[in-house]
């Protein structure tokens, strides 16, 4: 169950690759203890050089950015490994919003189910929302408002929309446990069960102890 | 109504239809690794609640298993999911038992994946047992854990995508060949949204190894999950294996299966036409599966196929420049295994080429099988043998360099030609740079020394 997500203002940082894959959100050295230290990890190998210094020309290095909340993303965000620790690498490290046109649907769901809204502007959108937030380059705050599917900054007439689908939607307002909803449905779930192993009973048992080579 | 197989393969598992367009679909075996279970037994216990159906989960041990003959193969993954699984009263395929291995090849050689189920797996190559007509989706440990506790998912039903595989293929082209082309073809994202279906002459001939592969490579261009009608040659892989139901109720399996094909008159939202006639062994140049060459072309310029920036990213990573060949690359190390490519059929292409011959000097070339049945069916054939007496290293059985999440990393600057999925920037290493491609490539790789048309090594023999 994650943190309810009602309205959130924050820097936001421009991050505009394409394709840019959850093995870099997260590199696999990072996943290797059982509980690595996942905000140190996130983007490590953009944010840090192989000395381990700092990369004081990749975006979120920059002194602005260090404290962003906000990320405009490129195309296919989150592409590749389903690993939700990408998605806890970046609420680890304070984002808790993302935007772009097509994130990848793993990282995308793993996003919801962690309480950082992952969504879209529409394409046409895109590219102004790209363009201010590069424009403001962390001198002032974005403002979302889930409720109102916008995005706006304070004192300014810049304001998107955005859409959503409306259970994750509540998902992410009410900070919902999903097991918790699917639990009211606890006797649907006996009943398919039951019709199924008269039905296809070998679907509801599993024995490893057939053949062997 | 005209249904897909995919179609046929829901609408048994849906549970209920939910009033916010997702359909509580209903997962008949859930096989679950250690680099993701152990989190998930975790946020079970803290919140007092037991897995379902622990009789229709099983556990296997992989990611961070050390593949190092002699080691020993322990981790804090391994342990804490060997006392999840006891716990909760899961069968564990444990780092020593004979059948360990990789969850995706485990599952099709366990009988645990069989045609018309549906299958949950905390891995995006879960789609890899569509190749048998099981309708299998990854997810994250969230998802995971709500598996455990309830065995549904609630799902919006993909929109559906049709690849047909047409023509022939040539001599020394793989089904890593026909998927890489693929995602060449239809961009790295184009899957999206999509659940596929692979059909066409190509994939009816194709055997299951080689269906392993193409179904693998799915989420590569996006897609979560993929299908292949099954047909008399699945039905004769699954026959006998443990899992397998047996008797009466085999039969009645068998005949059920037969129904699991697409109705002609069915529609996709999309339809995408392959030819295969003219498929020469691919090889990725960059720095994601889409950016792949066939072996006779040269790198693109930037811009070409990709973006311009993305291009010189991946070119500058790759250490190469546009209009080169990569024919003559010199390769420091290579890699067979991995889920995409590590099973018998893998090892019988790789031992056919490495007979007689020797790893070059200076290349680090290490095979490990996808499971330790592959490893001792290979041995016993004779395969280890050939590859070892060629100079390649025989590893243990687990993932190793596909994710290095057991540590078995290459150093900077390596250039690793490997079987595997995924040649993202620092996958392999940090600052290893990655050649996807067939093993028949990768082998020929290894005892030249450098990239080559592995067909002037057939040609040779």
């Amino acid at each position: 169950m994650a943190e309810p997500f009602t309205i959130l203002t924050g820097v936001a940082a421009p991050l505009m690759l394409d394709d840019l894959n959850t093995d870099q959100i997260i590199p696999s050295e990072y996943l290797r203890r059982l509980h690595g230290n996942l905000a140190d990890g996130f983007l490590a190998y953009m944010r840090r050089r192989p000395d381990g210094s700092s990369n004081p020309d990749f975006v979120l290095e920059k002194p602005q950015f260090r404290s962003a909340a906000i990320l405009a993303v490129g195309e296919n965000f989150g592409c590749g490994s389903s690993r939700e620790h990408a998605a806890w690498a970046m609420a680890a490290f304070g984002i808790r919003c993302v935007i772009g046109n097509s994130h990848a649907e793993y990282f995308r769901e793993n996003c919801i189910k962690n309480g950082i809204l992952a969504v879209s502007v529409g394409r046409e959108n895109m590219n102004s929302f790209a363009r201010v937030v590069a424009e403001i380059d962390g001198s002032s705050a974005f403002t979302v408002d889930l409720e109102a599917q916008t995005i706006f900054v304070p004192g300014t007439a810049h304001l998107w929309q955005f859409d959503i689908d409306a259970y994750e939607k509540t998902v992410l307002f009410e900070g919902l446990d999903e097991i918790g909803q699917t639990a009211k449905y606890r006797g649907q779930i006996a009943q398919w069960e039951a019709r199924t192993a008269q039905t296809r009973p070998f679907l509801q048992t599993l024995r490893l102890d057939g053949g062997r080579d | 109504m005209s249904k897909t197989l995919l179609d046929k393969i829901w609408d048994i598992h849906v549970v209920d239809r939910r009033g916010d367009g997702r359909d509580l679909l209903y997962i008949d075996r859930h096989v679950v690794h250690e680099l993701h279970g152990p989190h998930a037994f975790q946020k079970l216990d803290e919140k007092g609640r037991t897995v379902s159906r622990p009789d229709l989960t099983v556990g296997v041990q992989d990611h961070t298993v050390i593949t190092v003959p002699g080691k020993k193969r322990t981790s804090a993954h391994i342990e804490a999911m060997r006392a999840g699984a006891r716990k909760h009263g899961i069968a564990l395929v444990d780092v020593d038992d004979p059948e360990q291995g990789i969850v995706h090849v485990v599952s099709p050689e366990l009988g645990i994946a069989l045609p018309g189920l549906t299958l949950a797996c905390p891995d995006s190559h879960a789609s890899t047992v569509g190749a048998l007509g099981t309708l299998a989706f990854g997810c994250g440990t969230t998802e995971l854990e709500h598996i455990l506790a309830t065995q549904v998912m609630a799902l919006q039903k993909p929109k559906q995508m049709r690849i047909v595989f047409e023509g022939t293929m040539t001599q020394g082209v793989e089904a890593k060949d026909l998927a890489l082309h693929l995602i060449r073809t239809v961009g790295v994202d184009a899957g999206r949204g999509y659940a596929v279906e692979y059909a066409g002459p190509v994939v009816e001939r194709m055997e299951i190894e080689a269906r392993l592969t193409l179904c693998n490579m799915t989420i590569e261009w996006g897609a979560r999950s993929s299908v292949i009608a099954p047909d008399e040659k699945t039905f004769a892989w699954c026959a006998g294996r443990r899992g397998a139901p047996v008797g009466d109720a085999w039969e009645q399996a068998v005949a059920w299966w037969k129904t699991l094909v697409t109705d002609a008159d069915a529609v996709f939202d999309k339809e995408v036409r392959i030819s295969c006639d003219n498929i020469e062994p691919q090889i990725t140049w960059g720095t994601d599966p889409e950016q792949v060459v066939s072996i006779s072309e040269t790198v693109p310029m930037p811009g070409e196929g990709t973006q311009v920036e993305k291009s010189r990213r991946s070119l500058a990573y790759m250490g190469l420049e546009p209009g080169q060949s990569l024919v003559g690359l010199p390769v420091d190390r290579v890699f067979i295994g991995s889920c995409s490519n590590s099973r018998l059929s893998d090892l019988r292409a790789a031992a056919k080429i490495a007979k007689g011959r020797k790893v070059a000097e200076g290349v680090k070339a290490i095979v490990v099988p996808g499971s330790s049945t592959v490893k001792r069916l290979a041995e016993r054939e004779g395969l280890a043998a050939i590859l070892i007496e060629a100079g390649f290293e025989w590893r243990e059985s687990g993932c190793s360099m596909c994710a290095g999440a057991n540590g078995d990393v290459g150093i900077a600057g390596e250039r690793c030609i490997s079987t595997t999925n995924r040649n993202f920037e620092n996958r392999q290493g940090r600052g290893v740079r990655t050649h996807l491609a067939s093993p028949a490539m990768a082998v020929a790789a290894a005892l030249t020394g450098k990239i080559v048309d592995v067909r002037e090594l057939m040609k040779a023999d």
